[in-house]
């Protein structure tokens, strides 16, 4: 009998081989990601049916068929609609109008050689905010005091204007995305404070003070905003002496700040909660007073961690602008409205052309505050991993 | 000397008055107290005067004199010779309607939506996003804007009306669909189908109790759709088919007969719909995704079929991260269907507001407007805290 030894050691390394037809290229996607099962197959080519019959069409009405230029609806209608250029049965998008009403969107009637006001004011809130976003620029105090401080003052004496030279321009002239944005703005700055002093009051230990708060803040929240600003246009009047005049921008500045501080309260409540205990007895052990105490202890910590709920908070509120529309504000939702029922460029295309102008606008601040959320929670979740 | 006493009941230690923390406490509150009445005392003060000049009498009187407007939807009878409190009551219904009609479409899009987002597969995983992504980032006004005048405004004249399944039209003017009429015997059907839900619940305790005595299963999801639909069925046929169908027919100018959908709650109802659906659609994601894997794998462990341990394990457990958000936004959905009044539709927002106009009882009417959609936010948060308190957590 031959005796075998079964060792065996290898010497060389075999060399690194491609993965198997099966598991790359398009062929391995396709399949993994697209005809995984027999339904997902189904379920695939079902899609894929719906996508390419309607993607085609919403492309060529969008940029393909659409009428770039023009002076007036003409150029948007066909001959049947009273237009000239356009072929029997033609259906594209009017940028045209879009064009042509640009200015207006974007200031409503602010006067014409006072808009490098607003554009000052533009540049102005561009280069406070910038470095307030990004985390690594130094100085935040002083950045946001100077953004939600200064900023508002030298912004309301720009655009109100009647001090220091500048000509008065009335708020019933103000129109378009200035309005959405000097909304928001001012609803976010007043929310703030009032939504933390809210927020104090109903945790607070004093049933009184408790009470208050929990009334207002479910009040608010459990009625629609149309609601509330009907009440600052129509009550507000109402609850003031005889003869005050009010201008109709502030009532919807005020009702809308009030609605922003409901919701505002109940998102820094929900950071305070999150907060132990043990800082506030530790604030108090050191003896720091009550409001020594919220200010320097607990306050930074509950607002860092709902910084992400405060800009999901701004978002719904930078849409809910919108509404002022109804109580007759132009915001760029509203002017875009009132511009359908222009009769030099009324036709068919101009509503949906201008609904989707305006919804592009607001698609890009909104989504772009939601990326910036998610990308602060990801840095503050870094924060408490260890 | 010097040294301080510390023994257990010794007398607390005299401060001043104003440094004691109950004092201080109270003074705050009598102080917040004092100046919250006499801010109200002073805007009761300006509103009576005010009132006085405008020569507006307050209180609820109004609502029982003739309302002289007329309201384009309504539900129950109403004319211009109505009351504004049979008004109001339009409005609250309409309100009621579509926040109803809104709630239960936006959930099925959104569950699917949701669930479509966490596919295996690209592409609709890929338009389940983009979906997302697209309505939650436009403002809500903007969606019914954009179903009012992009969508329904530009569907055919009456005369090129489309024509769907079941003698059903879709034109500019709305939605025509056979309205059924009920004849005599009508109401067996009904009272069937409340035979049917006891008879269900019937069944399915005595099928647990059988299955957790002697482990065997009853079928009771098959039982209950055969109950459910089989006895108001029977009931139809038993009672001599009492029930016709009236189609709308076209007319040169109209279409007539059947019922209608008009564009304005048309709009308002798919914007609604639409637009919730997208924030249900991540709730729904947040909630499955909140189900840890080993869940799922510890259930096929113990031998669950894939349907199995989705139903029994994955889906209760996911409900019960989803239900509170999803109450809310429930809440927000019927408080934005007050936009209606953007477009026309006659809600609670709307004929308060022509209300307002028409007699000036501002205060009244916004008191109205709280009161009502207060008691539509309790009673839903109260329904759906009841439902989540069902599916919450047991623990022992």
């Amino acid at each position: 009998m031959q005796e075998h030894d079964l060792s065996y050691v290898r010497v060389e390394m075999v060399n690194a081989q491609a993965a198997p037809a099966s598991e790359r290229g398009a062929g391995h996607w396709l399949r993994t990601n697209l005809f995984a099962t027999p339904l997902d197959s189904v379920l695939t080519l079902i899609a894929l049916l719906i996508v390419s019959y309607y993607l085609p069409s919403v492309i060529n009405w969008m940029l393909i068929n659409a009428q770039w230029t023009g002076t007036d609806r003409t150029f948007c209608a066909t001959t049947a609609q009273g237009g000239g250029i356009q072929p029997e049965g033609w259906s594209g998008a009017c940028w045209a109008f879009v064009g042509a009403k640009f200015q207006q969107f974007m200031f409503g009637r602010y006067p014409v050689d006072e808009r490098w006001r607003v554009y000052l004011v533009a540049v102005l809130f561009v280069a406070l905010l910038t470095p307030l976003l990004i985390p690594r620029v130094p100085k935040k105090t002083l950045n946001a005091i100077l953004f939600f401080v200064a900023f508002p003052i030298v912004a309301y004496f720009l655009l109100l204007g009647g001090h220091f030279g500048l000509r008065y321009v009335e708020t019933a002239l103000w129109g378009g995305l200035m309005v959405t944005l000097v909304l928001s703005f001012v609803g976010m700055v007043v929310s703030l404070p009032l939504g933390v002093i809210l927020a104090l009051g109903r945790r607070s230990k004093m049933p009184v003070v408790k009470l208050l708060s929990v009334i207002f803040i479910e009040t608010i929240r459990g009625v629609p905003l149309i609601t509330v600003l009907f009440m600052a246009s129509v009550m507000l009047p109402l609850f003031l002496p005889p003869g005050t005049s009010f201008d109709k921008f502030l009532r919807a500045l005020v009702g809308f700040s009030l609605f922003a501080s409901a919701y505002m309260a109940e998102v820094i409540r929900g950071g305070l909660q999150a907060i132990p205990k043990g800082q506030g007895e530790g604030a108090d052990s050191l003896g720091l007073s009550y409001w020594q105490k919220m200010g320097l202890i607990v306050m930074p910590q509950a607002l860092k961690l709902v910084i992400p709920g405060i800009v999901n908070t701004f978002i719904g509120l930078f849409k809910d602008t919108s509404l002022v529309y109804i109580i007759g504000m132009f915001d760029l939702l509203g002017i875009v409205r009132q511009n359908f029922s222009d009769a030099s460029w009324a036709s068919p295309q101009t509503p949906m052309t201008g609904l989707i102008f305006a919804g592009l606008v607001f698609w890009v601040f909104c989504f772009g505050m939601s990326r910036y959320s998610m990308f602060m929670e990801r840095r503050l979740d870094t924060g408490y991993r260890r | 000397m010097a040294t301080q006493d510390l023994r257990m009941g010794a007398a607390a230690p005299r401060v001043a008055l104003l440094y004691n923390p109950r004092f201080r406490s109270i003074i705050t509150q009598v102080v917040v107290a004092l100046a919250l009445i006499a801010l109200i005392a002073w805007f009761v003060d300006n509103t009576i005067t005010n009132l006085r000049r405008a020569n507006i009498a307050s209180g609820f009187g109004f609502l029982y004199s003739r309302a002289g407007f007329d309201i384009s939807f309504s539900l129950i009878p109403y004319t211009n010779d109505s009351t504004y409190l049979r008004a109001i009551a339009v409005g609250t219904l309409n309100t009621i309607l579509v926040a109803v009609m809104g709630i239960v479409t936006a959930t099925i899009i959104g569950f699917i939506v949701g669930v479509g987002r966490l596919s295996r597969n690209w592409l609709i995983r890929a338009i389940s996003t983009v979906y997302v992504e697209t309505f939650r980032n436009i403002p809500p006004l903007l969606v019914i804007f954009f179903w009012y005048f992009g969508v329904i405004s530009a569907l055919p004249t009456v005369r090129d009306s489309i024509a769907l399944p079941f003698g059903s039209f879709l034109n500019s003017r709305g939605f025509f669909f056979p309205k059924v009429i009920w004849g005599e015997g009508a109401w067996l059907i009904p009272v069937a189908f409340i035979v049917a839900i006891a008879l269900v619940l019937f069944v399915r305790s005595r099928a647990k109790a059988r299955q957790e005595a002697t482990g065997q299963r009853f079928p009771v999801v098959w039982t209950s759709i055969a109950l459910l639909i089989g006895l108001p069925l029977l009931a139809f046929f038993v009672s001599g088919m009492p029930a016709t169908l009236d189609f709308p027919k076209k007319s040169v100018f109209n279409l007539t007969g059947g019922m209608t959908l008009a564009p304005e709650l048309l709009s308002l109802y798919l914007a609604l719909s639409f637009y919730t659906a997208s924030f249900i659609a991540e709730i729904v994601r947040a909630g499955i995704r909140g189900v840890s894997k080993g869940q799922t794998e510890a259930a096929y462990a113990l031998g669950l079929r894939p349907r199995s341990a989705l139903n029994l394990v994955v889906v209760p457990q996911a409900m019960r991260i989803a239900i509170p958000p999803l109450a809310s936004q429930y809440l927000n959905l019927t408080k934005n269907s007050s936009l209606a009044i953007a477009i026309g539709f006659p809600d609670l927002v709307a004929i308060g507001g022509t209300t307002l106009n028409q007699t000036g009882q501002s205060v009244e009417v916004v008191v109205l407007w709280l009161v009502i959609y207060l008691a539509i936010s309790l009673v839903t948060s109260a329904f759906m805290n009841w439902f989540n308190a069902r599916v919450a957590l047991v623990e022992r």
